[in-house]
């Protein structure tokens, strides 16, 4: 009895920090995140007024906008990096392993670098003036330069184009590592039927790829619904008539530039619930999943 | 040679795709090279004429950028030490011991991964400025302690470890704290490499969060050094340039170091970026 209460001791002893930190800073503020939406707390003070956060949110335009920003952002944005990654993962999966270890390293190095650094390069590249790279690229196709950032109507093309450009390497390297083990009997009984390669890729690799595809679905929505910095720094923040602008953007804004913590801990709240049904999709997909 | 032959379209697609993905990153390094007549040179020019550390040079001297890095490596680093030993701690008692509450804590622990981490922003700011923790670098550090991927990475791979020689070392009289340090840690060195690459990475890169947290700029990690200066030389697109390239370069150095670490990382953990 001594020996198990002594050996128990030890296992609260090596979750203890971790498990301590994890309540302060995690757990009690997602708790604390609800309560907050619920009050009118600002700098100072702040009372129980609710829901009428939410209802102020559903009325407001800027918000609506940031919501609707945020979702297109996201629809586009990872539909467009799903198929990149498995058509790139398609493509180096019959090479060899040196040439596979090349390219995934080829597809991982520009995910390094922070997403402020990044957006300080588009913001560079879809500047609007002549000298700027994508006018450039436009005007060797005979198209006049745009204003890109600096116009309501194309400052969110360009954060998305920004995104889509580039060839999401994680999910490269998740696909990759899926098709080594995928089974091979399959391929081969399909060949027997005289399936081509497209034919075999399209009905055999890829619903057998399920899994990996609403992993990445759901990793991916969910870092799109809090983009940012991409917008922070190539349209300062919103971009002109508030185009660019979403939903962590404008809970940063609405706290800590106009300290409406309350306001914005109602949007965090969206956003919480917005990621929670996402993964709730994914839970309810896989149940239903493919065996093999 | 053949197979070379035939492959070689798919070689061309794979690098031409790789080159688009890599061509912002050599937009920034030519244009921090270039003098300033060619960065607003109409139309522009992809293959340099000549270059200056000209930039380099006016960002040395007219900003904080030293300081601001140094500030990363510190804050970055001191996370990932703690990251390394409580991870591995937690890891170790979560996949090979039995404790009462265990299933219950880690549920708790693995549902908060997809939350996102803006949900919990406003109320670690209000606990900060509650302790008095606000601008100062343990208020940037202590917060960074309590995210919970690497409890889930050190699990996966310890329970993969074999329990054999921890028995062997409790039955030659071992102590808890000496079957974790001197049988767990050293198998556990494959799966604390990617977790430190990774945990230095995120953090090197992190931003919103010593943005809300930090005030005195002698303060800032890089990151967020790199966006006032967008404030300040705001369309000096040469001198911004150079500043991200110099946020940039100590993180690429670190890829090519430690580049399996990163993929194998991705496959155990999980894409997070």
């Amino acid at each position: 009895m001594g020996a198990a209460l002594r050996r128990h001791g030890w296992s609260y002893l090596f979750v203890l920090p971790t498990f301590a930190l994890f309540v302060v800073f995690t757990l009690l503020p997602v708790v604390q995140a609800f309560v907050l939406s619920l009050q009118s707390a600002r700098i100072v003070g702040g009372e129980f007024i609710g829901l009428q956060n939410f209802v102020t949110l559903a009325e407001d335009p800027v918000f609506r906008q940031a919501l609707g920003n945020t979702v297109l952002y996201s629809a586009v944005v990872v539909a467009a990096q799903l198929t990149l990654a498995l058509i790139v993962a398609s493509l180096i999966q019959p090479l060899g392993p040196r040439s596979q270890t090349f390219y995934r390293a080829l597809f991982y190095l520009p995910l390094v670098n922070s997403a402020i650094l990044v957006a300080m390069v588009w913001r560079w590249i879809f500047n609007a003036n002549p000298y700027g790279l994508a006018n450039t690229v436009l005007g060797v196709f005979g198209i006049q330069p745009l204003l890109w950032i600096g116009s309501s109507d194309q400052a969110l093309a360009a954060v998305i184009l920004s995104a889509v450009l580039t060839i999401p390497g994680g999910g490269v390297v998740l696909y990759s590592a899926a098709m080594g083990s995928l089974p091979r009997e399959l391929y081969e009984a399909a060949e027997v039927e005289g399936a081509g390669a497209l034919t075999k890729w399209w009905y055999i690799t890829v619903p057998l790829l399920k899994p990996t595809t609403l992993y990445l679905l759901v990793v991916y929505t969910i870092l799109a619904f809090q983009v940012f910095e991409r917008v922070y720094v190539m349209t300062n923040g919103g971009g002109p008539n508030n185009a660019t602008i979403t939903i962590v953007q404008l809970i940063y804004s609405t706290a800590f530039q106009f300290g409406r913590y309350g306001l914005a801990s109602a949007m965090a709240v969206v956003l919480f619930i917005m990621a929670v049904a996402v993964a709730v999709v994914q839970f309810r997909s896989l149940r239903s999943d493919v065996e093999y | 040679m053949s197979s070379i032959r035939r492959r070689l379209p798919v070689h061309l697609v794979l690098l031409a795709a790789g080159l688009l993905s890599l061509f912002p990153l050599y937009w920034l390094f030519l244009t921090s090279l270039s003098p300033a007549q060619y960065v607003v040179k109409v139309p522009p020019e992809v293959v340099p004429r000549e270059l200056t550390f000209g930039n380099y040079q006016r960002l040395f001297d007219t900003t904080p950028i030293v300081r601001w890095l140094v500030n990363t490596v510190v804050i970055a680093g001191v996370i990932t030490a703690f990251h390394l030993l409580f991870d591995s701690m937690a890891g170790y008692a979560f996949a090979k011991r039995r404790f009462p509450g265990k299933n219950v804590m880690f549920w708790l622990v693995v549902s908060t991964l997809t939350v996102p981490a803006q949900v919990t922003l406003i109320p670690v700011f209000f606990i900060l400025r509650a302790i008095g923790l606000l601008d100062t670098y343990p208020g940037v550090i202590v917060p960074g302690l309590a995210d919970v991927f690497g409890v889930f990475l050190m699990k996966q791979f310890i329970q993969t470890l074999p329990s054999e020689l921890e028995h062997a070392a409790r039955l030659d009289g071992a102590s808890e704290w000496q079957v974790y340090t001197r049988i767990i840690l050293p198998l556990s060195k494959p799966a604390l490499a990617v977790l430190a690459i990774f945990t230095f990475n995120r953090y090197w890169n992190a931003f919103i969060f010593p943005l809300v947290i930090l005030r005195d700029p002698a303060k800032y990690p890089v990151q967020v050094g790199l966006a006032t200066l967008q404030g300040e030389f705001n369309t000096d697109f040469g001198m911004l340039m150079t500043g991200a390239a110099v946020a940039a370069i100590p993180m690429i150095v670190v890829f090519f170091a430690f580049q399996r670490y990163f993929i194998e990382g991705i496959r155990v953990g999980g894409v997070k970026g």
